[in-house]
């Protein structure tokens, strides 16, 4: 890229350029972000350091099929995350809410490929004020961890699979796990695993729905939280009231699409 | 080998706050600049514009503007009988890189410290005797509030800071902090108004006879335009500053306050996906000659310089001078060095409020929106038979309301099933958390070295973190926080659940981006590694910016600091160090 000319600066110009959402060169946010020196190094100077046209706006979740899991995975994690959040008149359950959907798409992307964990050995255990030290990437971790807690289930469960156990046995299942008391093969902890099962199931159901999971945002219309929105300042001092705005999501805002 | 760049006279390494306050400065008065950055370049419109910042996967939870551990981390244990292991995911601090750094995601809570601060040690040492102070490794600061004082106001002056003075020259000032030390001028611009829960918690700390006031924040409250010219916008409350880039200009950072104005100086550059591997030294050892960088394709580059400023996050600053030999690394078993010695942090805990009967919608927030009291903060209170020295300020902040992060349930709801989604969603607009931000004071055996098995991805020793907190501060956050929840409790909450901070110290939760010392400055090269200018004892023409300088850390947010002692250090090179160059500004 190199040198820019200078030139003034028009904010409004800048907003509107970064409105095109969904037209951008997602592929280059990596580079833009992850770190460091993925690219030559630039100079500036007497210009600002910004490409004409480039927003680093987020990518929207493929549809589709499935991209990572496989349909034994898809059946352990919709069993699952429906025991996690399950449905009932005050809003969706997890699956309905797009939340298997959610973590397929994050195995198969930058998150479950590990490109912001530090995956470098040696590795051993150590303590849990040190936190993660698999060797596994979060895709590689769901496979193992799913494979040995089926063949658990399997064996204390005469043969049957996570999903077609009652909803009082996977409680119950899932209560070990969240203890650690479920042994399982190999190098993951139940524990382990749990955790960052957890927080990925919260992550897809009240995430943006442009990333799969909170489908038509009834996740946040649930709780109230009206989403994306950019300014609330007439409601900062109304007190103890509703605030009557409507819940939005990145996509979707009527004011924002392209004409 | 490397191959030998025009030599400019400052290199600065890291672009962040301090980074560009001595760009600006130094600029301003002609010298050349040229600032190393490793990550890229990231301004408002491109990569965090109002159309996409609010999202909170993105930017908290996979870490989008943070720094990758992938390609820089550290390894971590809490004492020197455990084997150090990486930190292989982000969790319990979030430091930042690229351009602007840390002070693109920061809530931009602004402070200032305590005059008492400046004089730790001698100060509680003559007021609860020796004893007080024996299990801590506490220092003196070089320097005094007053001393400071011009540079504290000039950061103010470019953030457009919003708040209400409580000390005007010495002069009270009703609904500011009363227990603040002399500031020279009144805020730039008038405090941010409160939301409800930050109402409640001002009506309730008032009631109770403490001192709250409007939280000075970086999120401003009007349109301002600073001394530079940069224009700022009013804050519209979307609820993502901690962790998120403003798109609104309302949020002071490099990018809204000072890098348009640098880059339009003729005699200024800037470097990016430059990282920068050691700083460079004549054969005895004493003066800087420039720093190595290396570029994506591996290829090294030898950047000379008059002068080396390291400008980076305190982490990487103390790892630069570790990996480059210079000053004497410290080791526990001794005492001896000072290098990596009295690495702290912030003990923060907090009271989660539920409230029955009351509709806060937290969601409208800032990242310093807040009434809060400072009673409670460092010497501001009598600790005789406490126990303990230091304190902390507590805080009805809501910053907004995240929903992965904030949909809090009370204790006793498990964390998951019918139980936890109907209390989640009864209580998601009817809680909010009281922030208690505790001091973090140095004991011996917490210090920041070289790792001897684990290598970064340029074969260089990894940085070592040794930390747990100290039984002292343990006490400390046990005590604030209880009086956090009497609070919460005139406040009306229905369910009032304290958490103080509890040992060991747990790496993958995220507490605070508040890592400090290990550079610290000091009166001599004895206790130090760099003077009150924040220049090296060892090497004349280095300087290290930066929250590394601080010889423990004050219950206050470390930025307001570490910026006016940029603009010191500045101001000491711009007036004394450019008259003699390579001389020492202190006499050791």
């Amino acid at each position: 890229m190199g040198k820019k000319p200078a030139r003034e600066v028009n904010r409004r110009e800048l907003l509107s350029l970064a409105a095109a959402i969904g037209t951008t060169a997602a592929a280059d946010a990596i580079s833009r972000h992850d770190g460091m020196l993925r690219g030559p190094s630039r100079t500036y100077t007497n210009a600002l350091p910004w490409d004409d046209g480039l927003t680093d706006a987020p990518e929207a979740a493929a549809s589709g099929s499935w991209r990572y899991l496989n349909s034994g995975e898809v059946g352990f994690l919709t069993a699952a995350v429906d025991r996690i959040i399950p449905p009932d008149p005050t809003g969706p359950g997890a699956s309905e809410a797009g939340v298997v959907v959610f973590l397929d798409r994050q195995l198969d992307g930058d998150y479950g490929n590990g490109a912001r964990f530090y995956l470098e050995g040696p590795w051993q255990d150590g303590s849990e004020t040190q936190g993660y030290q698999s060797r596994f990437t979060p895709a590689q971790f769901y496979r193992h961890a799913i494979a040995a807690i089926e063949k658990a289930v399997d064996r204390s469960e005469n043969g049957k699979a996570f999903k077609d156990l009652p909803a009082d046995r996977q409680d119950a299942l899932l209560k070990q796990m969240e203890s650690g008391d479920l042994k399982l093969e190999g190098p993951i902890t139940s524990k382990a695993f749990f955790t960052m099962f957890l927080q990925n199931v919260l992550e897809g159901y009240f995430s943006d729905p442009i990333y799969g999971g909170n489908k038509d945002g009834a996740a946040w219309k649930m709780i109230g939280f009206p989403g994306a929105h950019y300014d609330y300042s007439e409601w900062v001092t109304a007190y103890n009231q509703p605030v009557p705005v409507e819940t939005v999501g990145l996509l979707g805002r009527r004011a924002w699409e392209r004409g | 080998m490397a191959r030998t760049m025009p030599k400019v006279d400052v290199v600065l390494v890291g672009f962040g706050w301090t980074g560009a306050i001595l760009a600006q400065q130094l600029c301003d008065v002609g010298l050349t600049v040229l600032a190393l950055e490793r990550a890229a370049a990231r301004t408002t419109p491109v990569d965090w514009a109002t159309t996409f910042d609010q999202d909170e996967l993105r930017y908290m939870w996979r870490h989008h503007l943070f720094q990758n551990v992938r390609y820089s981390t550290l390894t971590f244990r809490n004492n020197v009988n455990q084997t150090a292991l990486p930190m292989r995911h982000l969790g319990s601090f979030l430091p930042g890189t690229g351009v602007g750094g840390a002070g693109i995601h920061w809530n931009a809570q602004i402070w200032r410290w305590l005059e008492s601060d400046f004089k730790l040690k001698s100060h509680n040492e003559q007021r609860y005797g020796k004893q007080a102070t024996a299990a801590l490794t506490l220092q003196d600061m070089p320097l005094s509030y007053k001393d400071l004082e011009p540079y504290y106001d000039m950061f103010d002056r470019i953030c457009g800071t919003s708040g209400q003075a409580g000390n005007l020259k010495g002069a009270k000032q009703s609904g500011g902090n009363p227990f603040e030390a002399p500031r020279s001028a009144p805020y730039p611009t008038p405090p941010l108004p409160m939301t409800f829960g930050p109402k409640l918690f001002e009506q309730a700390a008032a009631s109770m006879g403490l001192h709250p006031f409007p939280h000075p924040a970086g999120n401003l409250s009007q349109a301002y335009t600073n001394p530079l010219g940069m224009q700022m916008g009013k804050c519209t409350f979307c609820g993502f500053c901690e962790k998120f880039g403003c798109g609104n200009y309302s949020k002071a950072s490099p990018q809204t306050t000072l890098i348009p104005y640098i880059l339009t100086k003729p005699n200024f550059e800037l470097r990016t996906e430059a990282e920068v591997l050691k700083v460079e030294r004549t054969p005895d050892g004493k003066h800087a000659t420039g720093v190595t960088y290396i570029d994506a394709a591996g290829t090294e580059f030898f950047q000379p310089a008059e002068i080396v400023a390291l400008t980076a996050y305190q982490l990487h600053n103390v790892h630069l001078m570790l990996v480059s030999g210079i000053g004497q690394p410290y080791d526990p078993a001794t005492g001896q060095g000072t290098v990596g010695k009295n690495y702290c942090y912030q003990t923060m805990s907090s009271v989660d409020l539920f409230f029955d009967d009351k509709l806060l919608n937290p969601f409208i927030g800032a990242g310093a929106l807040a009434s809060v009291i400072d009673d409670y903060n460092g010497d501001n209170f009598d600790h005789s038979g406490l126990g303990f020295i230091g304190g902390a300020y507590i805080a009805g902040m809501v910053t907004g309301a995240r929903p992965i992060e904030m949909t809090r349930v009370p204790d006793g709801v498990p964390k998951w099933g019918l139980e936890w989604k109907h209390a989640g969603t009864k209580y998601f607009l009817r809680n909010m958390s009281l922030s208690v931000h505790g001091s973090s004071y140095a004991q011996a055996g917490n210090y920041l070295s070289l790792d001897p098995t684990y290598k970064d991805q340029f074969g260089r020793p990894m940085l070592r973190m040794t930390f747990d907190f100290p039984p002292n501060d343990l006490a400390m956050t046990k005590y604030c926080t209880d009086r956090a929840a009497e609070i919460g409790k005139t406040m009306g909450a229905t369910h009032v659940h304290p958490k103080a901070r509890k040992g060991p110290y747990d790496i993958t939760h995220y507490q605070t981006t508040h890592n400090v010392g290990g550079t610290m400055m000091g009166e001599s090269p004895a206790d130090s590694v760099a003077n009150k200018y924040s220049q090296s004892w060892d090497v004349a023409n280095l300087f290290v910016t930066g929250a590394g300088l601080y010889p423990q850390n004050p219950g206050y947010n470390p930025t307001g600091t570490l910026a006016a002692l940029a603009f010191l250090t500045a101001d000491a090179i711009k007036s004394r160090y450019v008259k003699a160059p390579g001389a020492p500004l202190v006499t050791a």
